[in-house]
């Protein structure tokens, strides 16, 4: 019996980009459809360059990218109509609304507004966005403006979700209706790649992890799988990842 | 080596800024070099276009420094510092106001300096006077600007000065040089304030040669006595400013740091509306300059100056004048400054680059798209002149509609070739982030201005300027940074 081959949400082969020095140097990385992928590594490692190429900010020197198999270097828009890329700085439109900017972003996805209508509703309500809805979003907090540019990035209803630090400077309210809400995208058979300093996140709610040092994967999977891998046991993620980078950094 | 690269752009900053400067005296000689044997006992004509252009450079000057006393209210920079150091706050914000106060009395004498050269150099050493005169007139609209601002405080609050303040400093900047200029067609049917200033009407309802209204211009012409007075006068004004503002100056500039940004309420519509993409950035584009505060004041600054040309356009109509092709440059000019400004925002003043970059949308898609708001809003704003226009003059109407959408399409282009990734709050840099952009934009908008005013009276020499215009924005392309 012939069984046909899961594509996978993302794939990444050979992925170079090179600024002053190499920022990423041969990436390969395989994401699954429906799983939490937690990408981490130390500052400078080129999480967020791959990460850029992946969503269409940055162009690449050499590689390939494919979203669910299309390929997003020689047809980006259709890759980009079902990815949604959210930074650790939110961009919103200060004299917008979070409604107003929410119908922006369904209009921009050429979404069918009754239907955008319903998605952003539920959105505004399940981010505790709701007595703000109509107020313009000068004067939000971060925690805020970062809920609003979540719920632009869900509103289109992506299959793909790339979050670079979207928890930074959220207070422990505003970072569990984050979690709450990918959580339940995840569920429902969303895929996220998300990366993130703080490991205790990635150690609860990623399915698997890989670790960027140097422009390169140096490890990818479990928590379970990278403990054998780093020789670590029963221990944190924290020690797993300090382990592995400096065997990365011992080795170059 | 590298010590070697600065000394050379040193010596080539010095080299223009000289250049500029013998430029600026060939200019004054021009202008003013024929007025230097104008002797301290002239008659009240001369006096009159004297004050009024003293008057002409303290509305400038009182602009600026309500632009400046505003920021420094509003700009938390150092505020925290100053307030939580054991120095009185006091001081420090009395320093702050002469700060202000020399800092425009500075930027008037550097532009005031040619003039009063060349009058020192052809009528003798007692123009030098005219120095003193504009650095009074800094220091009376320094101490008036902080005294205009503080009463804007007291009466509307913090939140609200802000967005007055810069209103207030737009039209005083703009009142005295559009008053002349509605005085002067009023009564003479041109543009030019001189022609009323030099009226025999105005002239007879002047108070006498002895009134002290005539001080500064007298200490203009070298007269001591009333140079004293004056530079007395200004003296006294900004002290007095200084004394009784520089203690509520520091409370005004707590009260401002203290504002709430909670952002304003807006009615709630029923449903998401059916656009496609593109109308969907047009439509955000409209929204988010509609709702741009600082923006609207430079708008209604714009609409200010289109006030005189509307005028005459009004009495022209029925008169069949041939004066309205004088309309047909300024209404060009006009809308290539307004379409720089609302590209710029457009285009380089996107404060969500990442949303409209991973849109499903190519991007030559969304940079038409966002060109399209900037043309159609310069169209909203200038449809009715033309169409008012074609009342009196069609040739003329077609000429300026001709005229306004290239100037308004070269501003653009230009923009869009420059482009940077700013945020729109950040406007103000927008002329310093590139000053080729800044000037190729300028020279843009005179060239076809004056490509526009020559083809509408009719001569060939709009060939000239035409070539000059498009040798502008080849030049202007061809040193723009390209991508990478």
């Amino acid at each position: 019996m012939h069984h046909p081959v899961p594509v996978a949400a993302l794939d990444v082969r050979g992925l170079r980009k090179q600024f002053d020095r190499p920022a990423v140097d041969g990436l390969d990385l395989t994401v699954r459809r429906g799983e939490f992928y937690g990408l981490l590594g130390p500052n400078g490692a080129g999480k967020t360059t791959t990460l850029r190429m992946v969503a269409g900010l940055l162009k690449p020197d050499a590689g390939s990218i494919s979203v669910f198999g299309i390929d997003a270097l020689t047809d980006p828009v259709e890759a980009k109509r079902i990815t949604a890329w959210v930074s650790d700085e939110p961009m919103i439109y200060d004299k917008l609304t979070p409604y107003e900017y929410l119908e922006f972003v369904s209009g921009l996805w050429s979404i069918d507004a009754g239907e955008a209508e319903q998605r952003a509703n539920d959105l505004i309500g399940w981010l505790g966005l709701a007595p703000h809805a109509h107020e313009r979003c000068e004067g939000f907090s971060k925690g805020m403006r970062q809920k609003v540019a979540l719920a632009g990035a869900l509103v289109h209803d992506p299959m793909l979700i790339i979050l670079d630090e979207p928890l930074t400077g959220l207070d422990a309210g505003s970072a569990r209706q984050v979690k709450n809400v990918l959580r339940e995208r995840v569920a429902a058979g969303g895929t996220v790649i998300m990366t993130t300093h703080i490991l205790e996140v990635a150690e609860r709610m990623a399915d698997r992890i890989g670790v960027i040092a140097g422009g390169r994967l140096i490890a990818q999977g479990t928590l379970d799988e990278l403990r054998i891998k780093a020789g670590k046991g029963d221990s944190s993620l924290e020690d797993t990842f300090l382990t592995l980078v400096a065997e990365q950094v011992q080795a170059a | 080596m590298l010590t070697a690269g600065k000394r050379h752009r040193t010596r080539v900053v010095v080299l223009a800024i000289a250049a500029f400067a013998v430029l600026m005296h060939f200019i004054a000689l021009a202008v003013v070099g024929n007025f230097a044997s104008i002797e301290p006992d002239t008659d009240r004509g001369t006096l009159v276009v004297i004050t009024g252009c003293a008057l002409l450079a303290w509305s400038l000057m009182m602009s600026q420094a309500m632009e400046q006393v505003t920021r420094a209210f509003y700009a938390r920079s150092d505020l925290d510092l100053i307030l939580s150091s054991p120095m009185a706050s006091r001081r420090v914000f009395a320093v702050r106001i002469g700060a202000i106060a020399a800092s425009t009395v500075m930027m008037a004498v550097l532009l005031a300096a040619p003039f009063i050269n060349v009058l020192t150099w052809r009528g003798g050493a007692r123009w030098l006077a005219a120095y003193g005169v504009v650095a009074a007139i800094g220091a009376v609209a320094a101490a008036m600007s902080v005294a205009l601002t503080v009463a804007l405080f007291r009466a509307i609050g913090p939140k609200r000065t802000r967005l007055a303040a810069q209103i207030v400093a737009a039209i005083v900047g703009a009142t005295f040089v559009i008053g002349l200029q509605v005085a002067a067609i009023l009564s003479y049917g041109t543009l030019s304030y001189f022609s009323f200033l030099k009226s025999e009407a105005l002239v007879a309802y002047v108070p006498a040669l002895q009134s002290f209204v005539w001080w500064p211009a007298h200490a203009v012409l070298g007269d001591l006595h009333a140079l004293a007075a004056v530079v007395s006068m200004g003296a006294l004004l900004l002290g007095a400013a200084i004394a009784v503002f520089s203690t509520r100056f520091g409370e005004h500039a707590m009260a401002a740091a203290g504002i709430s940004d909670a952002g304003a309420l807006q009615n709630p519509r029923q449903g998401f509306r059916r656009l496609s993409p593109r109308s969907t950035l047009r439509q955000k584009e409209w929204t988010l300059l509609a709702r741009d505060p600082w923006l609207a004041s430079q708008t209604l600054m714009q609409l200010l100056y289109l006030l005189p040309p509307g005028l005459m356009l009004w009495r022209a109509f029925g008169a069949n004048s041939s004066d309205v092709v004088l309309l047909v440059p300024v209404l060009v000019m006009a809308a290539g400054q307004l379409a720089g400004g609302l590209a710029w925002l457009a285009i380089s003043g996107e404060d969500a680059p990442d949303l409209v970059a991973t849109a499903p949308v190519p991007a030559s898609f969304i940079i038409r798209a966002k060109s399209e708001a900037v043309i159609g809003s310069v169209a909203v704003v200038f449809a009715p002149f033309v169409a008012a226009m074609a009342l009196v003059s069609l040739r003329d109407a077609v000429m300026a509609a001709a005229g306004i959408v290239v100037s308004a399409v070269s501003a653009t282009l230009i923009q869009l070739w420059f482009r940077t990734q700013a945020r729109r709050k950040h406007f103000r840099r927008r002329q310093t982030s590139s000053r080729i952009a800044t000037f190729a934009e300028a020279f843009s908008s005179i060239a076809w201005a004056a490509t526009a005013g020559l083809a509408a009276a009719g001569h060939w020499q709009t060939a000239f300027t035409a070539i000059t215009a498009v040798g502008i924005l080849i030049g202007a392309r061809a040193v723009s940074p390209k991508g990478p």
